[in-house]
């Protein structure tokens, strides 16, 4: 067996160790990789999201038990400070020493810092790992200002991120434009304007002579004498490769830094490669993560004996994220030293700017920018990439809408055009992976390929040469549930109701496969629920945790309660049992989005006491656990209002009274407002009132969330009756016809015909199922009752409700802090 | 919280050494999960009714680290018996524990067996 080390466990390191151990059939190879940072490697392009996330276990490339698995030894926490190329030993700051066959030097780089007298100050920091983060989190939380010191692509990066952090933020960069290698100087005034937009200043032209302060910074001095007084400093000027190990054992280093490689990788030491950001090749550093995959690719196909590869350099296009303006560059951004023709268009008003380089023949596309929009990316780049022939109008592949028409050029591009750059994956890859597995949903498709997995810039290329290549295949994909049944929701909907089923076993054993899962048991008992209407816990295991306990599952396992509030409206003497309750449970309190109070923190043991107290004051169950109706919002209305029109507050309550506990394939959320100011935000609802002069106007179809979405207007001017009429209508057509999880809106976006053929069913009754639809909602109706009274009453139901069926003891991992005088779950483990 | 996943070792049929009486059979919902207490371990026991098959895993779902699997759907993929966690819905195999759709680490699993009516665990110690 040969023993190949690896030393560094970033980005590049850890693909070639999963590289290599897939292409290693035999077990010719052990290997060991060495990391000097605590944590095994994570995904540092994502590095940002630590910031929202604050858990370094989502930015892990793979476990520790990944490694174990593989049988890679990883040593992390460990620095290689000596390469003895005669023996080849590799030895460690706590002196361990290893043998080498091979030598894989992985080591990254370090951010550039500038001799800048203070860069030693409290309060300078650079931004490269978790822990630089961990520090700028934890400093920033006590001051107000940063300024960033490099206006590039990480630059700007990081200044978003001190930005959201709430801090007055400051980019100062040394040249005239910002990220001036990607951009011209008109791409980068868009820039700078839509960020100044957002709130960042941008100083242009600054040298930084000083960095000052009393041990803490608190002020930079630029060369032209003027000053700016910040808290808190950001270098990002660049990379520096980390070098020193290469150097010091002797291995050719270039002159700027950087270990000097051949088209194979390997360094003046055969037996020693470098690949990453580490290494020199053809004089050039590349800073980006998918060039040092492919290097890594190399030094496998080498080792494995595979058809030889060369790395043959990389193209540097990028992407930048995370800024709140989309900023693109691709191929030869800036053209300027190739003759070429640009083109460029700009909308100053809505803050973009594309530019593409055309060849002078006019033939090629060399490369171009996008800020504001990039939208055009990918086509633009695989243009560029493959050489394709371009359209007779260029323009056209960038001015608006009229590039629109070409949505599926996926299907034109040549089969071994790279589409993933970061795991380059090929579109002949992704087509032959879908027609070879069969394969239908985008998670397969990446689950196989790998492809999305890197930055996921590629994500909608690929949903449309699956949808292309299913098509050119003949294949309409149903889109059935699971493995368990071959129907559609509607399907079983239908044969549920025909065939007069109530239990999922007896669904399952006639009409499907298997033993069901966690995705096909929840849909059926929603529709059980929707057709039957009986108890749903009477089938407690097909539940989802939520409404097979009635509540919501928390953070550490405990639940939370959501008493009914109808229209948000209640009484003193109602406010002050929940208090009560809530004392006397020690539940944190909070008042919801939604216009009720949520009571978090209660053990399962507890929810049914918790209950009976509530509902002995008369509340009843909020279903906030269910796919279900939710909340019906109000605004105070005609009541009191000097401009409400009609009595908002009763007529929320009517609806919200009348629909509390109907299950749909979604959840359902509502509102009325009491005149066009529209206070209770009628329009972001599945359905939502709002009054006119002489009646209601109906919305439908409108939802916040991920994708917000405004409802639009059913039918105007209805009174009370009709109102309620068309809602039923409506209600009861999406519950039958609706793809599992889906809302209203995305409803409606599938719906052929969409909102005319919306009205026309609900309004004029064009397919004769009007009086159906109302009949199947009163039976909903009539049949409601409140889950949480039902349980409180049944002593053998309400005996569900512990953690132990052998112990009357509780759950002694719930653990709590207190914050702002209110108990909170621990940190997840 | 490590040292709470370390608790958990798999235990084969041939090295059990205690067969601990848990609960009686109607104790436990059907087609689904149910926590045993043993000492300081929390042990989930599924009762797969329809393949007339009893499982025991640890409760602790190596995701983030929570006292809930006991709570999670059971079902097969292919002819693999399995558990989704509730919080996240990632999959364990019943028979060996394998993680089915993540890459945190396998569950630990425990022999059961039903006598006059009674659920057994078996533990190595
Ligand atoms: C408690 C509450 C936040 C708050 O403290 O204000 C809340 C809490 C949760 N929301 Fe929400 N949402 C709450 C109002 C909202 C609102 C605002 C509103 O209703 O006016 C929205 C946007 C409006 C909308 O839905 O159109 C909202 C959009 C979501 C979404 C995204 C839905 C979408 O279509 O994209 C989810 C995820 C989902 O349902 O799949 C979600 C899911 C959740 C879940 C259930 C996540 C979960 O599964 O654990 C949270 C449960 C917390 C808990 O343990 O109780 N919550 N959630 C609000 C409860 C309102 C209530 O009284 O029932
Ligand atoms: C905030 C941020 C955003 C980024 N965004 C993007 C992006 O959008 N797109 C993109 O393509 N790239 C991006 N990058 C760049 C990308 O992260 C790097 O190109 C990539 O991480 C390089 O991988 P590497 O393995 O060569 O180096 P690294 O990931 O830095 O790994 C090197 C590792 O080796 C260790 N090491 C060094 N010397 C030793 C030693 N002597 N002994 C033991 N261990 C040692 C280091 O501690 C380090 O963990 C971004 C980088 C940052 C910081
Ligand atoms: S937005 Fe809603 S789902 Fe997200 S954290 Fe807040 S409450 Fe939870
Ligand atoms: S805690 Fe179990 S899947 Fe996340």
């Amino acid at each position: 067996m040969k023993k190949v080390i690896v030393i560094g466990n970033g980005m590049v390191g850890y693909k070639f160790c999963e590289k290599l151990h897939k292409a290693d059939q035999n077990s010719r190879f052990s290997i060991s990789v060495y990391g000097e940072e605590h944590l095994p490697a994570y995904d540092r392009v994502h590095l940002s999201e630590y910031f929202t996330k604050q858990s370094a276990d989502s930015l892990l490339l793979a476990s520790k038990e990944w490694y174990e698995e593989k049988n890679i030894e990883l040593i992390t926490g460990t620095m290689v400070t000596r390469i003895d190329r005669e023996n080849k030993k590799i030895v460690t700051h706590k002196g361990t020493e290893a043998h080498y066959d091979i030598l894989v030097l992985a080591t990254g780089s370090v951010p550039f810092v500038p001799t800048i007298s203070g860069t030693d100050k409290k309060g300078v920091f650079v931004y490269r790992t978790i822990e630089d983060l961990e520090n700028i989190i934890q400093f920033g939380k006590e001051v107000k200002s940063a300024a960033v010191l490099g206006g590039g692509l990480l630059g700007l990066e990081a200044a978003k991120a001190a930005f959201d952090m709430g801090l007055e933020t400051h980019v100062i960069e040394f040249a005239s434009r910002l990220i001036p290698r990607q951009l011209d100087a008109n791409g980068a005034r868009v820039l700078q304007h839509e960020l100044e937009k957002l709130g960042l200043t941008i100083h242009l032209n600054k040298s930084t002579r000083e960095i000052s302060g009393n041990g803490r910074l608190d002020a930079l001095t630029f060369t032209d004498n003027s000053k700016l007084d910040v808290d808190m400093l950001i270098i990002s000027c660049g990379i520096r490769p980390r070098d020193e190990l290469a150097q010091k054992s002797g291995l050719k280093t270039g002159e700027r830094g950087g270990v000097i490689v051949n088209d194979l990788m390997q360094t003046s030491d055969p037996h020693i490669f470098a690949i990453g950001e580490v290494a020199l090749h053809n004089n050039m550093i590349y800073g980006l993560v998918a060039p040092g995959y492919e290097m890594a690719d190399v030094v496998v196909k080498q080792l494995a004996g595979e058809d030889k590869k060369e790395f043959n350099g990389f193209d540097m296009s990028t992407k930048l994220k995370l800024i709140g303006v989309e900023v693109a560059s691709f191929g030869d951004a800036l053209a300027e030293s190739s003759p070429h023709r640009p083109i460029i268009w700009q909308d100053a008003l809505s803050g973009i700017y594309k530019r593409i380089n055309i060849s002078e023949d006019g033939s090629q596309l060399l490369g171009g920018m996008l800020v504001g929009d990039a939208g055009d990316y990918n086509q633009l780049l695989q243009i560029t990439k493959n050489n394709l022939t371009l359209p007779p109008n260029p323009e056209d592949l960038i001015l608006g809408k009229r590039a629109e028409t070409d949505a599926h050029e996926g299907i034109s591009l040549p089969d071994n055009a790279q589409v993933c750059s970061c795991e380059d994956i090929s579109k002949g890859d992704i087509v032959e992976a879908i027609k070879a597995g069969g394969l239908e949903k985008l998670e397969q498709v990446k689950a196989v390929t790998k492809a999305c997995t890197g930055c996921g810039a590629c994500t909608p290329m690929v949903k449309d040469i699956m949808n292309d290549c299913h098509k050119a295949m003949g294949k309409t994909v149903k889109q059935t549930i699971c493995e368990h049944f071959s129907y559609t929701r509607q399907e079983l909907l239908d044969i549920i109701k025909v065939k007069k089923i109530k239990s999922y076993d007896d669904l399952l054993n006639a009409y499907g496969k298997g033993d069901g899962c966690e995705v096909c048991k929840p849909v059926i008992a929603s529709i059980l629920a929707s057709t039957w209407n009986e108890l749903i816990v009477n089938q407690d295991t097909i539940q989802d945790t939520n409404d097979r306990f009635l509540a919501n599952i928390q953070k550490g396992g405990s639940y939370s309660v959501v008493p009914r509030i109808p229209g948000g409206e209640i009484t003193p003497d109602k406010l002050i049992v929940i208090g009560m309750v809530a004392k006397k449970y020690e539940l944190y309190t909070k008042i919801t989005g939604g216009q009720r109070i949520d009571l978090f923190g209660a053990r399962v043991d507890q929810l049914p006491d918790i209950w009976e107290e509530l509902i002995n004051a008369g509340f009843e169950s909020g279903h906030a656990y269910g796919k279900a109706l939710r909340t019906v919002k109000s605004c105070v209305g005609s009541s009191w209002c000097r401009y409400g029109l009609h009595d908002s507050v009763s007529f929320a309550i009517r609806v919200e009274e009348r629909y509390r506990g109907l299950r749909a394939p979604h959840k359902l959320k509502s509102a009325v407002s009491g005149c066009r100011r529209e206070c209770a935000e009628a329009q972001s609802k599945d359905f939502g009132i709002i009054a006119t002069e002489i009646g209601w106007n109906l919305y439908v179809c409108g939802n916040g969330g991920a994708n917000p979405q405004h409802a639009v207007l059913l039918a105007g001017d209805l009174d009370d009756e009709t109102c309620i009429k068309y809602i039923d209508r409506f209600l009861m057509l999406y519950i039958k016809t609706a793809e599992p999880l889906n809302r209203t809106a995305t409803w409606l976006n599938k719906l052929p015909g969409g909102i005319d053929y919306l009205k026309d069913v609900v309004i004029n009754d064009s397919l004769g199922i009007a009086k159906q639809l109302e009949q199947e909602m009163q039976f909903m109706i009539d049949t409601y009752k409140c889950e949480w009274k039902e349980v409180v009453n049944n002593p053998s139901l309400r005996a569900r409700f512990k953690h132990f069926v052998n112990s009357e003891e509780t759950d002694s991992n719930l653990h709590y802090e207190v914050v702002r005088d209110q108990k909170v779950p621990a940190a997840w483990g | 919280m490590t040292t709470l996943l370390n608790q958990y070792k798999t235990v084969k049929p041939e090295d059990v050494k205690t067969w601990f009486k848990a609960a009686k059979t109607s104790d436990f919902p059907v087609d689904g999960g149910a926590c045993v207490l043993y000492n300081d371990l929390q042990v989930a026991v599924y009762n797969f009714n329809r393949r007339r098959e009893w499982y025991a895993s640890q409760n602790l779902c190596p995701h983030k680290k929570q006292m809930i699997l006991s709570r999670g759907m059971i079902g097969s993929t292919g002819d693999e018996p399995k558990v989704a966690c509730p919080f996240h819905k990632k999959t364990f195999s019943l028979k060996s524990g394998k993680n089915l759709n993540g890459d945190e680490c396998d569950l630990a699993t425990y022999p059961v067996k039903i006598e006059n009516g009674y659920v057994y665990i078996g533990f190595a110690e």
